[in-house]
């Protein structure tokens, strides 16, 4: 008896029942249905916390100058400026695994246009920081080393504030805007970035030198770095090993005995991102143990319904043993059987969970990641516990005494 | 050599404590296109005696040998591949699959025999018809009477080209016509060189086989051949001798052949209370 014909058999004892065999696969197609939904939706989310992160920029390290600490009372780091330009010259010329180092001086500012005027932030800072940010121009030309040496009075503006003071359509490059009353000229246009996970949106700000920032917009100390220094590492793995060589530079550079704080801090957004992904990690186990539970479940009530076939069906058994039947044909009758209501519950679990993470989707707007290695270890899992639970009974199917079997009423 | 050829057959159940002794050495020969009856009351061993021809069972001890292979030592798949290829079975209460139309029910031993589908359709066909079926190929049991159904099972017996048919009291659940009938399409087999053994406990039936084996408490106590009365279907169809109509109560009336009033032309046994 070939394979096909023995699933033919099988399907059509199936159909023959069909509200049974349905009810018999409901627990395997709720555990599936959920896997699947919930590893989908799990998987946008994940997506999009990695986007967010990515938005911020790749391989990522914040230097955050040092905290104050005047009668008692601290300052919070950022309160006083503990970085220098030194610093940042040190940090980007003596650590191999630093690639880029921008410093950044940020100030809440006015702008206005011919007839409209925006409040906005303002960063000084060098070309580097948009390569650290990932950030490409849309229009017209980024920061030049040449600007920042020349202080000249340019402005690279971020799609808001376009939006805000020309109009969505309009093309800037080469107008005039009033920061502060100094006029810049608009020499580009960011590349829309969108929101950070937070909610703060990056393309509400503009961007001018370093040098423009500290003579025209909010003069600092000649010495002292009056913000933070953003830090693009070579690698995602290097920015661990970049923390570590600038923390050590650092604490040389200001002469910090061993044992005391840093007067600066070092935010690490890949070891964040990481941190997320780990939650992420227990949610999947999470979900793992629920479908493991679900199939379990349903496994047990395949096993049932089976054995119930196996009593129902004992004459048949014997008239198919009588008419040449070997046990392993009626194994294997009674093991596709469990095989097919298995697989099928995993198979319309599988259509269930997408469809249900498609409209928890749309309604929560939310991108939906069908993972084609979940749905394949959903199915095949699902056929494994038929397999498995269908054994017993067709195993017992195929011990059966012909001639009792033949008699059985 | 006999086609079946038992040589001092036994077989011993154990319940509980107690052996239960169903055959006791029992030889028995039965040559190519014999027609048997085997007769005996209840536990006299016959139905044992059946199920090891059948190859259902195996004999405790002596030798079987089915067309010259011993097939007393042979193991559950090897007996199933003897049921399949070499003996068809007829049952009391027919025993087709359900909610399973008759050609689908005559294809069964071919689907184990793996014989390719077309073939098998044309086959089960052929034997339907074989059997004055082949107006109802798609009919379910459910539709059909006890003798239509008896003729699907006689056709599922056939469709494999068995050296022997085995059936167990076949006209048991049957009003004597339908019986009548059912025995007329045994003898046709016979004459068309199927060797039929047949389990009975009623003598009317015995008496359309050629020979008659009587067994009791284990042991074949009587072998004798006989003439067969003839069950033709034209004997059917002759014109009554009396008008009784009284034993063709339970006729579905849709069986194939003669007209309800032949049956009183033939000796109606009082079926008895066992049937």
């Amino acid at each position: 008896m070939n394979p096909l014909e023995t699933f033919r058999v099988a399907l059509r004892a199936l159909v023959r029942n069909k509200m049974r065999s349905f009810l018999t696969v409901l627990g395997i197609i709720i555990g599936v249905g959920a896997v699947i939904a919930m590893v989908a939706i799990g998987e946008g989310a994940k997506a999009r916390v990695e986007e967010s992160f990515a938005s911020m920029g790749s391989n990522l390290l914040i230097v955050l100058p040092g905290s104050t600490s005047s009668g008692g009372a601290r300052g919070g780091f950022g309160s006083m400026p503990t970085l220098t330009w030194d610093d940042l010259r040190a940090v980007r010329s003596e650590i191999s695994s630093v690639r880029y180092a921008a410093a950044v001086l940020r100030s809440t500012v006015q702008v206005a246009s011919e007839d409209q005027n925006w409040s906005t932030s303002a960063s000084g800072t060098s070309p580097e920081y948009f390569s650290i940010r990932s950030w490409r121009v849309a229009n017209g030309r980024s920061l030049l080393d040449s600007d920042v040496e020349t202080s000249t009075k340019v402005v690279v503006l971020g799609q808001t504030v376009v939006d805000k003071l020309f109009g969505a359509s309009a093309d800037p490059v080469g107008q005039t805007v009033r920061i502060k009353n100094i006029p810049f000229e608009v020499v580009g246009v960011l590349a829309k970035k969108g929101q950070s996970a937070m909610g703060q949106d990056y393309d509400d700000g503009v961007f001018v030198p370093q040098t423009t920032f500290q003579s025209k917009i909010q003069g600092g100390l000649q010495k002292f770095l009056s913000g933070t220094i953003f830090i693009g590492a070579t690698s995602a793995e290097g920015t661990a090993r970049a923390e570590a060589q600038i923390t050590s530079l650092l604490r040389d550079r200001h002469h910090i005995a061993p044992g005391a704080d840093d007067d600066f801090s070092i935010r690490n957004l890949t070891e964040m991102a990481n941190a997320q992904q780990e939650g992420t990690k227990t949610l999947t186990t999470l979900l793992a143990s629920i479908a493991a539970v679900s199939l379990l479940v349903g496994g047990i009530g395949i096993m049932n319904i089976m054995l119930v076939s196996v009593t129902e069906r004992t004459r048949e058994i014997g008239v198919r043993m009588a008419v040449g039947a070997t046990p392993l044909n009626i194994l294997l009758q009674f093991l596709v059987e469990a095989l097919t209501l298995a697989v099928a519950g995993g198979i319309i679990g599988v259509a269930i969970g997408i469809f249900t993470a498609g409209r928890l989707a749309a309604k929560f707007g939310w991108p939906v990641l069908i993972r084609p290695d979940v749905v394949a270890i959903s199915v095949g899992f699902s056929a494994l516990v038929g397999v498995v639970f269908g054994l017993y009974p067709a195993r017992k199917a195929s011990n059966l005494d012909p001639i009792e079997a033949l008699r059985y009423e | 050599m006999a086609l079946i050829d038992l040589d001092k057959i036994s077989k011993v159940y154990r319940m509980g404590d107690m052996e239960v002794h169903a055959m006791r050495e029992v030889s028995l020969a039965v040559e190519e296109r014999e027609f048997v009856a085997v007769m005996g009351s209840s536990g006299s061993g016959k139905s044992t005696l059946m199920n090891i021809i059948g190859c259902l069972d195996r004999p405790s001890s002596g030798i079987y040998r089915l067309d010259g292979r011993e097939v007393s030592r042979l193991d559950r798949k090897e007996l199933a591949h003897v049921r399949n290829r070499t003996l068809g079975f007829v049952f009391q209460s027919f025993n087709l699959l359900a909610r399973t139309s008759a050609l689908d029910n005559v294809e069964l031993p071919l689907v184990y025999a793996g014989v390719p589908a077309r073939e098998r359709h044309a086959r089960a066909k052929q034997a339907l018809e074989r059997v004055g079926l082949g107006q109802r190929l798609d009919h379910h049991p459910n539709q059909m009477s006890g003798g239509q159904q008896q003729r699907v099972a006689i056709a599922r017996a056939l469709v494999s080209g068995p050296r022997v048919i085995l059936a167990d009291e076949p006209t048991g659940n049957l009003d004597s016509r339908t019986s009548i009938e059912i025995m007329a399409l045994f003898q046709e087999l016979g004459a068309a060189g199927i060797t039929v053994l047949l389990v009975t406990h009623e003598p009317d039936v015995a008496a359309y086989a050629a020979r008659v084996v009587v067994m009791r408490d284990g042991h074949v106590v009587s072998d004798a051949r006989q003439a067969p009365r003839p069950a033709a279907p034209d004997l059917l169809t002759a014109p009554p001798a009396t008008t009784t109509t009284t034993g063709n109560t339970t006729n579905t009336g849709t069986t194939t052949g003669s007209g309800p009033a032949a049956a009183g032309a033939l000796p109606v046994a009082p079926k008895g209370a066992s049937a």
